[in-house]
């Protein structure tokens, strides 16, 4: 029954092999720094959407609220966020004729959506939203095709002037998932099914829209009166 | 001899398997190569813990049992003895129940699939396949 001593030495020389090999793909692993990624489908806890509704822009008391869902790494909706939206913020938001929803409706195919939408709800914990929004929209073309899209997040996050540890902390435990997928949730109920979509009084508006188009809209909603025109 | 060497092997490579999916629970790895999304889904999902301790560090500690328990299977003093290779394929065996039912879950309760968790589940199966060849070679327990 016994092996013979050449046996057991070669069966010790591979087991060595294997023991250096998996030791040493955990060391690699552990030395990497740790880029989140961020969990679909998890399972969605009262907290994640207790009091939240979405990132605000503009005032409470103004007549029309819009609710745009979107992706970070949708082409369209990075136009409609750097060329249409400033238009609408010094039109609308800015002169209190709107408010502004922006709901996360990260879709499967992009594979830095979630992500995105962590590092920005990350920014939120610090008053940094709208900043990190901003700038992932921004640099969009720079991060989607980037190996470690994170590392670019965490580097806008920096230039915000936010808490890095802070920041680093909340990206590592995934703590926004629950919210970005109740957002996803809340959408795929309203009949969301591509980005940008907007939801306006109750009816959804897809596809590719102008500030003109907007301000249309928020005036056939609201029409302005004779002191505001 | 070689079905022991075979199920030693085997669970040193269900051990880093299952290293790798508790380094990651822990949050000391930040993302899984997996390809489909499905690890991260099932790793979080409230089924990656069981009574308060994650399946993953099961996986750790079922292993490592697994792995020494081979080890000193192979030793000369145990080598011709049957009750090692009875207690291998008896530990091989529950965790074959125990990756039955996580792969349940996976398919009709979490709806996801981790390729890890799959690899993890071949090398059980290998190893209880091993543990049951070698407890067939080893001789019959003597009456005394």
């Amino acid at each position: 029954m016994a092996a013979r001593p050449g046996g057991m030495k070669r069966f010790y020389v591979v087991l060595g092999v294997v023991a250096v090999i998996g030791l040493g793909a955990l060391w690699y692993q552990l030395s990497r720094p740790a880029t989140a990624s961020i969990p679909a489908n998890v399972t969605i806890q009262p907290s994640d959407t207790a009091g939240f509704r979405g990132y605000i822009k503009g005032s409470a008391s103004a007549p029309v609220e819009i609710t745009e869902y979107a992706d970070y790494q949708c082409p369209f909706c990075q136009t409609f966020a750097t060329l249409q939206m400033p238009t609408i913020e010094e039109r609308l938001i800015k002169t209190g004729r709107l408010r502004w929803r922006y709901r996360d409706f990260p879709l499967q195919q992009h594979q830095y959506s979630r992500l995105a939408a962590h590092s920005a709800a990350c920014a939120d914990e610090q008053g940094k939203y709208w900043d990190q929004h901003q700038r992932i929209y921004d640099g969009q073309s720079e991060w989607a095709g980037s190996s470690d899209a994170a590392k670019l997040f965490r580097r806008y996050a920096g230039e915000a002037g936010l808490d890095l540890d802070r920041y680093d902390a909340c990206m590592r435990a995934g703590k926004y998932a629950g919210r970005i997928q109740a957002s996803y949730d809340e959408g795929v109920r309203v009949g969301v099914t591509s980005t940008p979509t907007l939801l306006v009084g109750g009816r959804l508006y897809q596809g590719r829209f102008d500030s003109d188009a907007i301000t249309r809209l928020v005036d056939s909603l609201a029409p302005r009166t004779a002191s505001a025109r | 001899m070689i079905y022991r060497m075979g199920a030693a092997l085997m669970s040193l490579l269900g051990l880093f398997v299952s290293a790798y999916l508790y380094l990651y629970k822990i949050g000391r790895i930040g993302t899984l190569a997996c390809g489909s999304g499905g690890c991260e889904t099932v790793q979080t999902s409230p089924w990656s813990r069981i009574a308060g301790v994650e399946v993953a560090l099961i996986g750790v500690i079922g292993y490592a049992l697994l792995f020494v328990l081979a080890m000193l299977a192979l030793q000369p003093a145990l080598a011709s003895r049957r009750w090692p290779a009875d207690l291998l394929s008896a530990l091989a065996a529950g965790g074959v129940l125990f990756t039955a039912y996580l792969t349940w879950l996976e398919l009709f309760v979490i709806h996801a699939i981790c390729r890890w968790c799959v690899g993890s589940a071949v090398i059980i199966v290998t190893v209880l396949v091993l543990a049951l060849l070698a407890r067939r070679r080893a001789p019959e327990p003597r009456a005394t």
